[in-house]
């Protein structure tokens, strides 16, 4: 595995362990991601996938396994991987341009910009706010916001620091479908423009054939990489929401669904609704008493 | 007020529909019923209704004594209370003692806020601290207040710390474990945000959570400024030579319910004043608190 990827993630294991009992989360995870790749990660629900995430992020710690970003290991959060969460991470007493901002006010910003002044920070803020298409609420708060305004602002904080990687977890699953159509193309430009590496966690299949260049179908019951699929489609500048409907599209996207359901034990048992609707009468042992 | 839910009998209804001037879209509109869970209320109508509870309380109390149903030494008509009071405040003291009073309340809440405020951000936001602390403070809220004043005359002496001490044990050690509760409540995602932007441990404290659970906190204190008044009255019957406690405690030596009832009144109207005044503040302060 080269060393200069921009993510490498070896033999990754998590265990959750309480008094009571002992919980493995993920188990030999292992993985790369190369600069400038959008890579999607999706799966049932509990294979471990936000976890994922987070320990890349460096929010938890794993139990077993390495991970190198940008060639050096991973010991807690840090400004080259902003994460983009699903909700609630605005800060409500801060307007729309001062949220934007937010990472300038640290230190550790402070310190790693010295020579690339301050000014490059405000102009590349205001230049985000408009790319955004938020000017006309910059001195607005995050409440009177649609949610999907809120995840531009948020997407727009966590790019400001210029992040090697951006972790994206489910951001727009509180978004209704037609603001996700709009932040899929937004996303697409911005990330491609800005040549930036992405993770994102998602559990909506057509959000991450469309958006990914490549798919990692995690399954569960310790999450584990069950396959790795590669989307083939044109550069992220070039896609439209038309491709959604394209035959090969589709193909992808049913591939990918049925190895998730082949995953997730999840399966709906016909007898039992049978048994549930009174089309079938209930077997009762003692049936013969009365 | 007449509020039948079907203005209109059935049988017209229908000539409404087809007359050639139809009512304006706005005049039909239907509200929702007054009882509807959680429903809404226009302001004035809030403000009517509130200031009617005070009212049919005031005109109970003028039946009950105009009325001579109950003897005026254990319940003196609104009339007699209010020439007691114009009296009391044209003598002077009744400002006098209120001003002492105040002094206390005031003194006893900001020594209480400003050891509570810093203890409770950080058992708030580190769980050591919490389990340093809070089993000590679970049983510290559970000891009476009042119980430690003669403690407290012993240590302190009959002179103001005493008062302020009692006011410091009675509202102290909830304060602490109300403050650090509003930062627990503090969403997760804020906080883990600022570490993946680069903040360390101080600028998320500052930056983040004391931010973030500002208004909450500013709400607990305003609770607790209640509280305080209830222990300054209890320091002051116990131990003092001045202030409105003191007044209501020699007014029961000579009999004058009158003046008690003054007394009481009064420090209502204080806790009601400086209750909406903090209100209002906060609404200038956090305009972005009251819709989450």
């Amino acid at each position: 595995m080269s060393m200069n990827g921009a993510l490498t993630v070896r033999g990754l294991g998590k265990r959750f362990e309480t008094a009571a009992h002992c919980f493995e989360a993920l188990a030999d995870i292992s993985f790369c991601v190369d600069p400038g790749e959008f890579v999607a990660i999706v799966g049932a629900s509990g294979c471990g996938k936000s976890t994922l995430l987070r320990i890349i992020a460096g929010l938890e710690r794993p139990t077993s396994g390495e991970i190198l970003a940008g060639g050096l290991p991973i010991t807690g959060p840090g400004r080259d991987r902003a994460m983009i969460f699903q909700d609630y991470s605005l800060y409500p007493w801060l307007t729309v341009l001062e949220n934007i901002r937010f990472s300038r006010r640290l230190a550790a910003q402070r310190r790693d910009h010295s020579s690339d002044d301050g000014r490059g920070a405000a102009e590349r803020s205001v230049l985000l706010l408009e790319l955004m298409g938020l000017e006309r609420v910059r001195d607005a708060h995050p409440h009177v916001l649609s949610g999907g305004m809120r995840q531009r602002v948020a997407i727009a904080r966590a790019l400001l620091c210029k992040p090697q990687l951006l972790l994206m977890d489910e951001p727009f699953g509180a978004l209704d479908a037609q603001t996700r159509e709009v932040m899929h193309d937004l996303i697409l430009h911005i990330v491609a423009l800005e040549k930036r590496t992405v993770l994102f966690v998602t559990h909506d299949v057509e959000e991450a054939v469309y958006l990914a260049d490549r798919v990692i179908v995690l399954a569960p019951a310790p999450g584990h990489i069950d396959s790795v699929w590669t989307t083939g489609l044109p550069p992220a500048l070039e896609r439209s929401c038309d491709l959604k409907l394209a035959p090969e599209f589709l193909a992808r996207e049913r591939e990918i669904l049925d190895r998730i359901r082949a995953t997730s034990g999840l399966q709906s048992d016909l007898q039992a609704l049978r048994r549930l609707t009174g089309q079938v009468q209930f077997e009762r042992p003692d049936k013969a008493q009365s | 007020m007449s509020a039948s839910p079907h203005p209109v009998p059935r049988n017209l209804a229908p000539r409404n529909q087809t007359s050639p001037n139809p009512v304006p879209a706005g005049a039909a509109r239907p509200s929702l019923p007054l009882w509807t869970i959680r429903g809404s209320l226009d302001r004035r109508l809030y403000l009517s209704i509130a200031v009617s509870s005070f009212g049919l309380w005031l005109a109970l109390w003028w039946a009950v004594s105009a009325l001579e149903l109950i003897d005026p030494l254990f319940l003196p008509g609104p009339g007699a209370v209010l020439r007691r009071f114009v009296s009391w405040a044209r003598a002077g003291d009744l400002l006098e003692d209120a001003k002492i009073s105040i002094f206390r309340v005031t003194a006893g809440f900001l020594l209480s806020a400003l050891m509570a405020l810093p203890l409770g951000l950080i058992i708030g936001a580190y769980r050591p601290v919490r389990a340093l602390f809070e089993p000590l403070l679970e049983f510290a809220r559970y000891l009476p207040a009042v119980a430690f004043v003669p403690v407290v005359l012993l240590w302190t002496g009959i002179g103001e710390p005493s008062k302020i001490a009692v006011i410091w044990i009675g509202t102290f050690f909830q304060m602490v474990i109300m403050l650090s509760e509003d930062v627990t409540r503090v969403p997760m995602p804020q906080i883990e945000a600022a570490r993946t932007l680069g903040a360390n441990d101080r600028e998320v404290l500052i930056l983040v959570l004391m931010r973030s659970a500002m208004p909450a906190m500013f709400d607990t204190l305003r609770i607790t400024l209640g509280w305080a008044w209830t222990y300054l009255v209890v320091a002051e019957l116990v131990a003092a030579n001045s202030g409105l406690g003191y007044a209501i405690l020699k007014a029961q030596r000579f009999l004058q319910t009158d003046r008690i009832f003054v007394g009481i009144i009064v420090i209502g109207l204080i806790g009601l004043g400086t209750d909406q005044i903090l209100r209002w503040i906060h609404r200038r302060l956090f305009p972005w608190a009251g819709a989450r």
